[in-house]
């Protein structure tokens, strides 16, 4: 089968690492690890797995950064090399997988827990948060944390793939496939937005208008009693959608703590180097992005004691408002089978019942789908996503134009 | 002697025209027909200030002689107009130094020992200890200053304001405590134009956000008509009523002076010619600052223009009580910039120049300049406004200079956030006023820094309501164009682009009026 897999390439790592930030056109070009390539099909011998034929697979933020080398050397052990990458997946089923038959158009949770891996549930499986699983490294699969991250079971980046009936998702009918590859994502939110643990009319910052920020406002808005949610976003379509999904407000980057000073009375405060930051400010912030500016904003605009949620993956930033406004810093990662703040419901039901939306249905439709030959266009194209009015880069590896 | 004002009618044998916009200068051939309005020339100036100074004091209108109202341990006040007035700043000696200083020699000949120096600055910026130094003298400021006698009004100072009454409107009337509990309120004016003193002096310049809501709104502003003529001017009307509701509890001694038209010092000085009179040296020294501001660096030129000080010469001074004072005052500034123009006309030209009551040592903001063209020159008439009711204003002012995070904080998001939303004076009041007046940050920067009050820029944005509703379109010439939109105006390149983008309201061959000033004039539009 076709398939683009990432490999081990320190060359190639390091150069992604030193200018891939700056010219993102090197990482689908030279500098990229990642390679077009003919391979057998994945295959998992063991009760509860089936095969699956990826319908679309989204170009997630980790996946560039991956391919970038800004992802922490931290998740080197949680992965196995090479891997195809792709772990937001629309697929069919290609044969019977327990109750669902063959031909059942599925969604993927690609988290690889304990019942994936075969072992005993550890204490967080054994609860439902199955995000949380401490089992990733072992078991009947090579580590991984995810499918897209696991040699063993392929990725959405590929033809093919293979997936534990625990993943697996029904797609309801009258879905089109472009909504159903945002459920992943979607589900992500649904999880950050409980994760915050926003009270009554708290006011909300959301930084960065991506598909994480834009989905994580929507849900935000659906989930919870949040009062004003201000949006940061670069691009004026991005405007649109994140007002169109429950923003109050957005602002420009360079706007938002101005805005948020106005708006929540605090005192704006400039060292002698560095960024301004406030004293006051919301009551919670989510880093949409995982930029060191992203995330340096939420800190900087959140009100002594408020909570901080890190929803994309973290650079290193300054932290010390968080020492200094004792600020709650929240991770969030993935989403979880059985998410507390949904009485038992997983994040995947809720994200699903959530995409059936207007605004997430018109979304969906500006999706830019693209072969896997095509994978350089496709990678530049979701680099520079936000500028060219994009939400969502995919791959259709059906496809042959 | 000096000439009085005039319009002249542009012809073929007229020569380009100054048109100040911004930190620089154009001369534009303007249409044929063109009225031009210059000022009059500057008039005489008093050349034994002091004399006269003395002689207004000890000679005031309505009211005993200063002398005689100082005693020992009674409580003065003295209370004087900020770097707002006059504009440029004056060379050194500024008038308010010399008027002062003669006061304090009477106040210290009488025994009296609790004197105090209050800056009316309402909600005007704090100055700095160097700019109450140029105004007061470095006697005065040395005698008072380092003692905390000598300071800025602090309209956040709840503790140090007191509440008067209310006038038969309903108004609140807030002032200075210190100022309200002494015995005697020396009030030093500069009153470079018409709707400058009088009651505008203490019930505004001493007052608090909660009397000076009263008259600084929408509401009222737009239909001050205009803001030079008090006696029909409904901002005017308000400070009167709260002027004598002040003057039934607080001894006010006012003294009020008028300048001349010396506005540009030398080499500057062919700017207050008029261009068919420029000699070669004036010629060549246009040329030079042309050619000079076109490849200066912004920081220098910026510099020039605000290190200029202007060798205004005095005019007259009068004292005693604040009515009778101030109309001695007015019939003086009639008198240096009263010009009498016949009719209105379709378009009236204006160019707005680097230098407005709020912008001294600091940037022209696109708000400003606004206030500037809108506010302070479209009002500068007697009788009706230049320009007909639905006609068009062009100005000429670049609108980049930004915005001075020091001293206009509360001015960047006035322009990033309301008038993104709107531009209607009406509607920006309802909305956002009481947020910004309110804002303790704002209050913070105010009270501690040398930040304008967060309620300021609607201010400015009211100042510019007349015009806004008398006019159907205002375009800037030579202005940054997503400024100009931002304020809800167009921008064009070129005078003859501003006329045919007008044109759709006034026609394509409008009656043009030029108000050709710096110096200042008064439009006295007859019919």
């Amino acid at each position: 089968m076709l398939a683009l897999e990432m490999y081990r390439s320190l060359p190639r790592h390091l150069a992604g690492k030193a200018i891939g930030g700056r010219v993102p056109g090197l990482l689908s070009g030279y500098a990229a690890p990642l390679r077009l390539v003919t391979i057998d099909q994945p295959r998992v011998d063991r009760p509860g797995w089936a095969r699956l034929r990826t319908r679309l697979s989204g170009v997630c933020g980790s996946d560039l950064g991956a391919l970038s080398g800004r992802t922490s050397l931290y998740f080197s052990a949680l992965v196995s090399m090479p891997f195809v990458p792709g772990h937001e997946v629309v697929a069919d089923l290609l044969e019977d997988c327990d109750d669902l038959p063959a031909g059942t158009r599925v969604v993927v949770d690609p988290v690889l827990t304990c019942a994936a891996r075969d072992v005993e549930p550890c204490d967080a499986c054994a609860t439902g948060a199955t995000n949380r699983c401490g089992r990733i490294t072992v078991g009947s699969l090579t580590p991984g944390l995810q499918t897209g991250f696991c040699s063993d079971t392929g990725g959405g980046w590929g033809e093919e793939l293979t997936a534990h009936r625990s993943q697996l998702h029904p797609v309801p009918e009258g879905y089109s496939d472009e909504q159903a590859v945002l459920t992943e994502p979607m589900a992500c939110a649904v999880h950050t937005a409980l994760r915050a643990g926003i009270r009554h009319n708290d006011r909300v910052l959301v930084s960065g208008a991506g598909s994480v920020g834009l989905l994580t406002t929507l849900a935000i808005r659906s989930l919870t009693s949040a009062g004003e949610i201000t949006v940061v976003a670069k691009h004026g379509h991005q405007k649109e959608l994140a007002l169109a999904l429950g923003a109050t407000e957005v602002v420009a980057p360079g706007e938002v703590l101005r805005r948020l000073r106005r708006a929540t009375g605090a005192f704006l405060v400039k060292p002698e180097l560095g960024p301004s930051y406030l004293l006051g400010g919301v009551d919670v912030a989510v880093d949409a992005v995982g930029s060191k500016q992203s995330l340096e904003t939420a800190v900087h605009a959140t009100r002594a004691g408020g909570r901080v949620v890190l929803s994309g993956m973290p650079a290193a930033a300054d932290l010390s408002a968080a020492w200094f406004r004792e600020l709650e810093i929240v991770g969030t990662y993935s989403s979880a089978q059985q998410e507390p703040g949904l009485d038992g419901r997983g994040a995947f039901d809720v994200a699903t019942e959530l995409l059936a939306g207007d605004a997430v249905s018109s979304l969906a439709k500006t999706i830019a789908a693209y072969p896997l030959h095509r994978w350089r266009e496709a990678l530049d194209h979701a680099h520079g996503a936000g500028r060219l009015g994009t939400v969502k880069v995919a791959f259709d590896p059906r496809s042959k134009k | 002697m000096s000439r009085p004002g005039f319009v002249l009618e542009v012809d073929d044998r007229t020569p380009p025209m100054v048109v100040h916009e911004g930190e620089g200068f154009r001369l534009e051939n303007f249409p044929l027909g063109t009225r031009t309005i210059y000022p009059p020339e500057s008039l005489p100036a008093i050349d034994d200030v002091d004399g006269a100074i003395r002689d207004a004091l000890l000679h005031p209108v309505d009211q005993d002689p200063l002398p005689t109202q100082l005693r020992a341990g009674m409580r003065l006040t003295i209370a004087f107009d900020d770097l707002s007035l006059p504009l440029p700043s004056m060379r050194a000696p500024d008038i308010r130094q010399r008027i002062i200083e003669q006061v304090l020699t009477m106040a210290a000949e009488a025994g009296v020992d609790d004197v105090q120096l209050i800056a009316a600055n309402a909600l005007h910026r704090r100055m700095t200890p160097a700019e109450l130094r140029h105004i007061v003298g470095e006697r005065v400021w040395r005698s008072f200053g380092p003692q905390g006698l000598l300071y800025n009004h602090d309209a956040e100072d709840h503790d140090n304001l007191l509440h008067i009454g209310l006038t038969d409107q309903g108004e609140d009337v807030e002032i200075n405590r210190r100022a309200a509990e002494s015995d005697l309120l020396v009030y030093v004016n500069v009153n470079l134009v018409a709707m400058d003193g009088g009651h505008k002096s203490v019930p505004i310049g001493l007052a608090s956000y909660k009397s000076l809501r009263h008259h600084h709104n929408a509401k009222t502003m737009v239909r001050s008509h205009s803001f030079m003529d008090h006696k029909k001017s409904h901002l005017h009307h308000s400070a009167w009523r709260m002027g004598r509701l002040l003057k039934e509890h607080l001894n006010i001694f006012q003294i009020e002076t008028t300048l001349n038209n010396d506005v540009f010092p030398a080499p500057y000085d062919f700017l207050m010619k008029r261009e068919w009179e420029w000699s070669v040296k004036d010629q060549a020294s246009m040329l030079a600052m042309r050619r000079g501001l076109s490849v200066a660096p912004s920081r220098l030129k910026h510099k020039l223009f605000h290190d200029l000080r202007a060798p205004y010469g005095l005019t007259g001074v009068n004292a005693g009580d604040t009515e009778a004072v101030h109309e001695l005052t007015i019939a003086a500034v009639h008198r240096q910039q009263l010009v009498e123009v016949q009719g209105q006309s379709d378009v009236l030209v204006m160019g707005v120049p680097y230098l407005g009551p709020y912008n001294v040592n600091s940037t022209m903001n696109p708000i400003l300049a606004t206030c500037m063209g809108l506010g302070y020159y479209f009002n500068s008439y007697r009788g009706q406004p230049v320009v007909r009711r639905g006609g068009a204003v062009i100005l000429y002012h670049p609108l980049d200079g930004g915005f001075n995070q020091l001293h206009h904080p509360s001015y960047v998001d006035f322009y990033e956030e309301v008038l993104a939303e709107s531009t209607d004076p009406v509607l920006i009041e309802e909305k956002y006023e009481q947020q910004f007046a309110t804002d303790p940050w704002y209050i913070h920067l105010y009270r501690t820094s040398h930040a304008y009050h967060g309620v300021h820029p609607f201010y400015m944005w009211y100042w510019a309501a007349h015009a806004m509703d008398h006019v159907d379109d205002v375009v800037w010439v030579g202005a940054d164009r997503r400024a100009a939109a931002r304020l809800g105006f167009r921008a064009a390149t070129t005078l003859q682009d501003a006329l045919e983008m007008v044109s759709g309201t006034v026609g394509t061959d409008p009656s043009i009026t030029y108000l050709h000033n710096p110096p200042h004039l008064i439009a006295d539009v007859v019919t």
